[in-house]
């Protein structure tokens, strides 16, 4: 317990406020050795039971301390398919690190062993030494998978059935694969490269991808299965139905979903002016309403495309912001200004119809609610104005009904989501669900485990 | 994939261009349009509508007027070339029923988009009239394809080139003063057009179906950048659209969204017009 965590080197904050290239520039070698030292290798693996998929985490760190970083990677792979994007984009310190024995000693949860580093070390090791094994493929067995969409969800589900020898085709309405991963996480915290190197072992796998196809429109679920012949469908469609705030004035020109933000900027590269031609909004004074990664990203982002001040808008305080504690920490130290314990009433706008600012309320922390967070209650007489000329909604995102209308007797419950049974299975025969669809906005890894649950039964059906 | 398969310049800038896209051939109906993308990496996401197909041969069509960038780009392309990216068919198709009389309004490149609303309409047995709005005669598009469906056709010409002098809404009001009065208009073209369709026929109480063409990035409901005020509410015109009841349509604020990123698009149109030595409003193409 002698060696303290191991900092992972960043870009200096002055500097990257100015570029989209990686922040967390990772460990190197001594460093990952050094922090997998700290690891006990605890009999009962508290840090495992953290881990919605269980990653088999002293013995992957066990590899690490003898120096055989591959055998690390191949541990984690056992459940864990993405180790490269999990070890950036997981909320470490709410699930394995919260956990560990470690931290629990050193009384602080930042002293916990850096199980996300160090899970991102040995997969960009792999990666960057070619040292990535495509898995096995059983031979054929003439049975065909459509998976619809491609985020963490439906990748994963790609991967493991193509592994029993079927034939997978992943449907996605993008130009570009990846869901949320591409079109969302700025490159900042997850460069494209890491993505599309997973999508390029699928293709090696031999599973087909069908970019600019929209299920429900471009062909249906059931012609899918009717008429193309697929034994069997995984839906991964991802939540993607952006909420709003239901204030006056949400219409007006600066006003953005940061899906539509984000997408300009991560999937469109609006970040570079000149090559890109999508339009970008140029701002002065953004405020990004929300307290998640989504409003993390977003006025990150905003930084980058050139605004002068970010604020964020936040009802309640930072001990109940959902965000990664890293991001929110990085998002401090470039600058951006939080503005805990408000709330905007209404934007207001010019008659052009451009905003120019917000009416903003004032909360104060009441009682615990249900989820145990303490719920923000108004402070009446608080208004006042706020100026800006560009508001970043980021409130998260509800299930988008595209899909969902256009399938006949598919059940959804009360706010959209896909009703899936304990193997993921719809309420149609040879259907299966899983990731942000069903769970509403979740995560990754919660996306990925679903996806192997779903697989695992595809693959049980197509015996 | 997405090979095109013919160009033909219809006007000074409206282009129609016919491609293979047979999955999208076969699913569309009238009203649906697409999101065209020219080249993945860079290009921006716009939306065209599907302005005709032919399953059997696998092929759309859609006919677009070059506005910026993306459509200038689009407009250079050859046959044999393919577009990189089509996605659709999306939004919802047109309601076409039996209604009596229905009055089209077609204004500018909206003639285009018009066109498989008036054939849907005719063919479910409606008495379908026409009206082709545009600047002057060279824009005038689609006159002898209208001429099909439509049993009475009206052109009309801002500077009188061509048909009546007048806009469409002089013979939209005739329409609507006629006896029996339609049952069912549309209007598709520029959103101030739609907005003083819509004041028309309001008069009349006659009601407005109009076809809504804000921005728009991935037109499957998941950015809100295409949304719009309709009846108090926000619609998104991708998914909820894009054709709306045009009497609870807010043209206002539409109006004023799409104008979210004119400054880029101006200097864009310069660079573009610059980059790929095209003239705006060159010389009139031929048919
Ligand atoms: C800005 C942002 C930041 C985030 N940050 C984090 C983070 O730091 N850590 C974390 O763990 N999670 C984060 N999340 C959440 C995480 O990204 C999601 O939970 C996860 O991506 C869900 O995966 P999925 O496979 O269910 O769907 P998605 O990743 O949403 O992918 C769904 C895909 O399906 C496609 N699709 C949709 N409908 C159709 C259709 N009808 N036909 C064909 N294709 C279709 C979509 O285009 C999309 O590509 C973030 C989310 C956002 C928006
Ligand atoms: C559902 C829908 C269907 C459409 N169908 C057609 C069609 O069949 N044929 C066709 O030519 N156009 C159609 N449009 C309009 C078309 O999408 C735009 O003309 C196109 O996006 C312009 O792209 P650009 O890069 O060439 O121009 P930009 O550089 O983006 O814009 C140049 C100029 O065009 C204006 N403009 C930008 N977007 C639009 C828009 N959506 N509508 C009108 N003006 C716009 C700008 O204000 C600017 O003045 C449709 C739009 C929608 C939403
Ligand atoms: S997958 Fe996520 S939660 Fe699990 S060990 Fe890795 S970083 Fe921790
Ligand atoms: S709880 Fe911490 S110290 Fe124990 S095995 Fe897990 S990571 Fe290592
Ligand atoms: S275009 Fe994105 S929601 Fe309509």
């Amino acid at each position: 317990l002698a060696i303290p965590v191991q900092e992972m080197p960043t870009q200096d904050p002055a500097a990257r406020g100015k570029n989209v290239s990686e922040v967390a520039l990772g460990y190197g070698e001594c460093q990952a050795r050094l922090e997998a030292e700290r690891c006990l290798g605890c009999k009962n693996a508290p840090c495992v039971r953290g881990c919605p998929v269980q990653v088999p985490i002293p013995r992957f760190i066990e590899e690490i301390q003898k120096g055989d970083f591959k055998a690390a990677a191949d541990t984690i792979k056992e459940t864990n398919l993405l180790p490269a994007v999990c070890g950036r984009v997981c909320p470490q310190e709410k699930q394995c690190q919260l956990e560990c024995t470690v931290g629990k000693s050193l009384k602080s949860i930042d002293n916990a062993v850096a199980i996300g580093r160090l899970e991102r070390f040995v997969a960009d090791w792999e990666r960057e030494n070619n040292k990535v094994t495509v898995p096995e493929v059983k031979p054929g067995t003439g049975k065909k998978v459509a998976v619809v969409g491609s985020g963490p969800a439906g990748l994963t589900v790609a991967a493991d059935v193509a592994r029993e020898g079927h034939r997978v085709t992943i449907f996605e309405a993008f130009h570009k694969t990846g869901g949320v991963m591409v079109y969302g996480i700025p490159e900042f915290r997850l460069p494209k490269s890491i993505v599309q190197a997973e999508v390029d072992i699928l293709k090696k796998m031999g599973v087909s991808i069908e970019t600019n196809f929209l299920v429900g429109r471009t062909r249906t679920v059931k012609e899918l299965m009717e008429e193309d012949g697929f034994d069997a469908v995984f839906i991964g469609v991802g939540a993607g139905l952006p909420k709003f705030l239901g204030c006056p004035g949400e219409n007006l020109v600066g006003v953005f979903s940061a899906n539509e933000y984000l997408t300009r900027a991560n999937l469109m590269k609006a970040y570079d002016a000149e090559k890109s031609a999508t339009p970008i909004y140029q701002s002065r004074i953004v405020a990004v309403i929300g307290g998640g990664n989504v409003a993390m990203d977003a006025a990150r982002m905003a930084l980058r495309l050139g605004a002068a001040e970010v604020h964020v808008i936040y009802r309640r305080t930072r001990d109940e912001m959902p965000a990664r504690a890293e991001e929110v920490e990085h998002a401090m130290e470039e600058g951006i200004v939080f503005d805990f314990l408000r709330n905007p009433e209404k934007i207001l706008g010019d008659d052009q119809g451009r905003v120019t600012g917000m009416e903003v309320k004032k909360y104060e922390l009441g009682e615990p609610d249900a989820s145990g967070r303490r719920s923000p209650v108004p402070i009446a007489g608080s208004e006042y104005i706020f100026d800006c000329d560009t508001v970043i909604v980021a409130l998260g995102n509800e299930s988008n009904p595209l899909l969902t209308k256009t399938t006949d007797n598919l059940d959804v419950d009360r706010r959209g989501r896909i009703i899936v049974n304990e193997d993921q299975k719809t309420s149609l025969d040879r259907v299966y669900a899983g990731g942000d669809i069903v769970l509403g906005a979740a995560t990754v890894i919660l996306a990925m485990g679903e996806g192997r649950k779903a697989a695992a039964a595809i693959n049980t059906l197509l015996k | 994939m997405n090979r095109i398969i013919s160009k033909k310049q219809l006007s000074a800038d409206v282009y129609e261009m016919t491609i293979e896209a047979p999955l999208i051939a076969k699913s569309r109906k009238a009203g649906q349009f697409l999101i065209v993308q020219i080249d993945t990496d860079w290009g921006e996401r716009i939306p065209l509508t599907i302005a005709d197909a032919d399953p059997a041969a696998g092929t759309i069509t859609m006919v677009f007027q070059t506005v910026g960038a993306s459509t200038h780009k689009l407009a250079v392309l050859s046959p044999g070339d393919s577009v990189e990216n089509v996605l659709g068919p999306l939004g919802n198709p047109t309601h076409i029923e039996k209604f009596g009389t229905v009055v089209c309004v077609g204004g500018g490149i909206g003639v285009a988009p018009l066109f498989p609303i008036v054939q849907a309409m005719k063919e479910a047995g409606n008495t379908v009239k026409v009206i082709i709005g545009a600047r002057t005669k060279e824009l005038v598009i689609f006159e002898d394809r209208m001429r099909k469906y439509a049993d009475e056709l009206v052109i009309v010409t801002d500077d009188g080139s061509y048909g009546r002098k007048a806009l469409v809404t002089e013979p939209l009001r005739e329409f609507c003063e006629a006896d029996p009065k339609p049952d069912m208009s549309i209007a598709i073209g520029p959103p101030i057009m739609m907005k003083f369709c819509e004041k028309t026929t309001a008069e009349f109480d006659v009601p407005i179906m109009v076809s809504l063409n804000t921005i728009m990035i991935d037109g499957t409901g998941m950015c809100g950048g295409c949304r719009v005020t309709v009846g108090g509410e926000t619609k998104f015109v991708c998914v909820d659209g894009p054709e709306f009841d045009g009497h609870k349509v807010d043209f206002e604020n539409m109006m004023i969204r799409m104008r979210s990123y004119k400054d880029r698009e101006d200097r864009d149109h310069h660079t573009c017009h610059i980059g790929l030595g095209i003239e705006p409003h060159a010389a009139p193409g031929g048919k």
